[in-house]
């Protein structure tokens, strides 16, 4: 009789146990940040050739990292965006910190070069950095281009508060009806909590 | 308790598909029509919103598998993968496959860019366009861990779905294929 329990028991435990672990195996996958990770210092060549990290901004609140390239249509479609946020933020205390993390081996229109020249063209306000190492991406955990993370600082450390799209609209920035990621700003500044915290957006891969 | 536990994943997988099933009351089909659709290889490019392309392909129960393989012109890594679905169209459309080319060029880039492109290449598949704005509501509909980037297919059989956030080789589609044929 005894034996009969202890064996249902295990029983029991073996099928909860497996039905605990086929759900978590459907959960997203914990690749990259989520909202409240602590965000990895960066050191990236930014296109005038200088260094750039976040200490290099030691009066900012926060910092808006977009992972972009030169010639995804979205995120040339967004690039007057960025511009215009980084106009609008940095001087609240947020600036714009773009990413390129497409490898030129594989996506030969992303060559520093090639960013320098879209840089001084477009006349970018912001560091338009240079992934090299391929790492940043990475641990952020960005899959596409454009991709923004929102980070605030907090007792020195660089917290994720918001992850996604630009808007709600990437392909044209004249029929956007939500700002995500301006509405995301302007809660930290009014020191509330971000309400939408994720958004998606169709973007293009990043190539490595 | 053993039953509890045994039903626990029936319940958690069903869940997110119910939202999807109110969405489609509410959904008009007079949308698949309002907007013209473009020739392009001898057959239509038509344009649907996300709610029109659910209920065209996502809800049909038709025991057809549709492989909607969502791509754009600019985007090399779907180019590169196009010949594969190609030939699987080919290959099993006598066995209720229909491969659909769902692709999310801009729509001011439709007769520009797709047709010549559709053109060019010679696709036979059928070739869809997707053109809905709020990618934010549609992505999550599509599946809830899509982060955006193209390529991605999807396997659809009576509603029943598959999710594949990666490129494709033919042999590779052929084996996931299989697992609902």
């Amino acid at each position: 009789m005894r034996t009969k329990y202890i064996l249902t028991f295990l029983l029991v435990a073996a099928v909860g146990t497996l039905a605990i672990t086929s759900f978590k195996t459907n959960d997203t996958n914990t690749y990259g940040y989520t909202i409240g990770s602590e965000a990895a210092d960066i050191n990236l060549m930014n296109t005038d050739g200088t260094m750039v990290s976040y200490e290099s901004f030691p009066d900012a609140e926060g910092f808006i990292v977009i992972f972009t390239c030169n010639t995804c249509p979205y995120a040339v479609a967004s690039e007057d965006r960025i511009i215009a946020l980084d106009a609008e933020f940095k001087s609240q205390g947020y600036p714009v910190i773009a990413i390129n993390p497409n490898d030129p081996a594989v996506q030969p229109a992303d060559t520093f070069e090639l960013m320098q020249e879209k840089a001084a063209n477009k006349g970018f306000t912001f560091p338009y950095l240079f992934d090299s190492s391929k790492t940043v991406y990475a641990e952020y955990g960005a899959k596409k281009t454009p991709h923004v993370y929102l980070l605030q600082k907090e007792n020195g450390k660089k917290i994720v508060k918001y992850i996604g799209a630009i808007d709600d609209n990437v392909r044209n920035g004249d029929a956007v009806k939500e700002r995500f990621l301006a509405n995301a700003v302007n809660e930290l500044i009014q020191g509330k909590e971000v309400s939408v915290k994720e958004t998606k957006a169709i973007g293009c891969s990043i190539k490595v | 308790m053993l039953l509890l536990f045994l039903l626990a994943p029936y319940f958690f997988s069903c869940g997110e598909h119910k939202v999807e099933e109110i969405n489609l009351a509410e959904t008009s089909v007079e949308v698949v029509k309002e907007k013209k659709p473009v020739m392009a290889g001898g057959k239509e490019i038509v344009s649907y919103d996300y709610d029109a392309f659910d209920l065209a392909f996502l809800q049909q129960e038709d025991d057809k598998i549709y492989v909607l393989n969502f791509w754009a012109t600019w985007c090399k890594p779907c180019i590169k993968e196009l010949p594969a679905f190609e030939r699987l169209n080919a290959q099993y459309k006598d066995q209720n496959v229909e491969v659909v080319l769902v692709s999310l060029d801009f729509p001011q880039k439709l007769e520009s860019a797709v047709v010549p492109f559709v053109n060019k290449k010679e696709l036979k598949s059928k070739v869809i366009l997707l053109d809905d704005d709020d990618s934010n509501r549609w992505i999550p509909l599509v599946d809830e861990t899509w982060s955006g980037a193209i390529p991605v297919t999807l396997m659809v059989k009576n509603g029943e779905r598959k999710f594949y956030e990666r490129p494709f080789t033919f042999e590779e589609l052929e084996i996931e294929l299989k697992t609902i044929l």
